[in-house]
């Protein structure tokens, strides 16, 4: 649609930008602030410079939290995606059931995030818990308080339970969007399964499956409840990702400084991601606006 | 020939959905299973349904206020969120939708970046910036501070929503003498309801499933349930039964708004773009 050039406009944008100022704006700059300097308690600030992003950039402990929340939002992507959309090609199109699946798959989505945390640290528990119960009897060793591996399974098990819906639903919304005559068009050239697949189903999704990916990118890489809650990071450092690292910095230590020079980089990282994923997408927009 | 490939392929989707299904419900079904128990039985027998059924753990909750305020806490500030998010986003969604104007594209960026923060980041600058101006502990806190990741996202939703409402309703408006406040709230609002509606899902979603910002802005008086939960599981030696209680009612809210969105809902998750 072809938009009219009206500067006024940004008076029905003042609310949004003076609400967001407030709730944005002057939180960040007191982490601008922290982030260059030093206290020693008593209200005390001292000038530090660059001293905290220097010494964050040398420091281990971050270079792991990093690895380890790189490979986490990986190995979600990997699964949810082609799972979500494999769910979405085999949910019913119309009636009771399409409601159905609807409304019992947005269910994980509704859940408060740390009763998730819960609902998957009873679960697992090999005492009380179906899951872990289960694998107990059958003989495997599964223990998600002190076997890493255990923990990590957990915690990707779970995200996927919670969010593949939502990749499922973006999907889905995707396929409904697609004219019946392009089904009749295949069916006449014949076209096997994976043809009508790759040449018209994939195509009219990507716009809502890249919405999928940056929600799912931005969100798994802030995940901090869920796993906070089943295995509190551990054990040892194992499932410390960035933001529960972050968190036990600031508010569990009060190490002001180094905290907001992690804040800073933590977000300048996923920004530029999500400038990528974004930037994809409006070009995406624009194609098919055309 | 056709008919014959066709039947078992939608035999295969019923059971991959069904699968998926009872993936999906089997830990909720858990959760409801052990909050029906007592605390000896869920830690003596290994029962897949409760032996004894007892609603005592219910009765615990709605009769503690310090258990049932907190989910008259949450339901408070997700309600004021969701309120104040629509207000201010429909004007600007609606000026995003219709105009170009100078840093339109660089302003709507800028405010999915907020989407993007990590509420970590956040959770210290805001309980400062909260106690200094004496709002820490307050429904509107939390309100507020939920604001930030719910109006962008309204934004955008409901900028998607508007773009599929074609101007000329707009022209036509003017020409038959709608001031912008009458022509907006009479006959352009009605046009995006089923947008609006999602909208106010989607706020209302994020702003109940929210913890760590909650929970770090308040402390007595608006706590919400997430966080007497958190409290109960260190405090009083688990409790499972009453946890598992609590956790149940927290879902009830969201399937009750889901089952009012429900055929709304696949669009919606597509932020109105599809």
């Amino acid at each position: 649609m072809e938009k009219t050039v009206n500067q006024k406009a940004w008076f029905l944008i003042l609310p949004v930008l003076i609400l967001v100022a407030f709730s944005a704006v002057i939180p960040l700059m007191t982490v601008v602030n922290y982030s260059v300097q030093d206290t020693f308690g008593n209200n005390q600030f001292f000038w530090a410079g660059l001293e905290w992003f220097e010494e964050l950039l040398h420091s281990e402990r971050l270079h792991d939290a990093l690895g380890r929340q790189i490979i986490f939002s990986l190995i979600i992507l990997a699964i949810e995606v082609p799972l979500g959309i494999f769910i979405a090609l085999n949910m019913p199109k119309k009636g009771f059931w399409a409601s159905l699946c609807l409304v019992l798959m947005s269910l994980p989505l509704l859940i408060p995030w740390n009763v998730v945390g819960t609902i998957w640290q009873i679960f697992g528990r090999v005492d009380i818990g179906l899951l872990g119960y289960t694998l107990d009897k059958l003989g495997i060793a599964y223990n998600y308080t002190q076997d890493s591996f255990a923990a990590w399974v957990t915690v990707i098990v779970m995200d996927v339970w919670h969010w593949t819906s939502l990749v499922a639903l973006l999907a889905y919304a995707g396929l409904q969007s697609i004219p019946d005559a392009y089904y009749q068009a295949a069916k006449i050239d014949q076209a096997s399964r994976w043809k009508v697949f790759r040449f018209i189903e994939l195509p009219k999704m990507q716009g809502v499956l890249m919405i999928a990916i940056l929600l799912r990118f931005m969100d798994s890489f802030m995940i901090y409840t869920e796993p906070f809650v089943v295995t509190g990071g551990g054990p040892g450092n194992s499932t410390t990702f960035l933001s529960i690292d972050l968190v036990k910095m600031a508010l569990g230590q009060f190490d002001l400084g180094p905290a907001a020079a992690f804040s800073i980089m933590y977000y300048l990282v996923i920004l530029l991601i999500s400038y990528v994923f974004y930037t994809v997408m409006t070009n995406l927009d624009k194609r098919d606006g055309v | 020939m056709a008919h014959s490939g066709n039947k078992p392929r939608v035999n295969t989707s019923a059971i991959v959905m069904t699968l998926y299904l009872v993936f999906l419900l089997l830990p909720i079904y858990w959760l409801l299973n052990m909050s029906l128990k007592t605390n000896e039985e869920i830690l003596s027998v290994f029962s897949i349904w409760p032996r004894n059924l007892t609603f005592a753990n219910y009765a615990t909750i709605l009769t503690d206020a310090s258990w049932y305020m907190g989910y008259v806490n949450s339901l408070i500030y997700v309600v004021m969120n969701t309120v104040i998010s629509l207000l201010v986003a429909l004007p600007a969604a609606y000026a995003f939708s219709r105009y170009s104007f100078m840093g339109d594209k660089h302003l709507f960026f800028w405010l999915l970046t907020n989407r993007m923060a990590p509420p970590a980041v956040f959770a210290l600058p805001f309980f400062q910036l909260y106690s200094s101006v004496g709002l820490f502990d307050t429904h509107i806190a939390v309100a507020l501070a939920h604001c930030l990741f719910n109006v962008p996202l309204a934004v955008w939703i409901l900028e998607g929503f508007m773009r599929g409402v074609p101007k000329e309703i707009d022209e036509t408006a003017y020409i038959d003498g709608y001031s912008f406040p009458r022509f907006f709230i009479k006959i352009f609002t009605p046009l995006i309801a089923s947008g609006i509606g999602v909208a106010a899902f989607f706020c209302f979603m994020f702003s109940w499933v929210e913890l760590l910002l909650s929970r770090t802005l308040t402390s007595v008086e608006a706590k919400p349930i997430a966080a007497a939960m958190t409290r109960t599981v260190s405090a009083s030696g688990l409790d499972w039964g009453v946890l598992a209680a609590a956790g149940v009612l927290t879902i009830v809210p969201g399937a009750l708004v889901i089952y009012f969105v429900r055929n709304y809902i696949a669009k919606g998750f597509a932020l109105g773009r599809v």
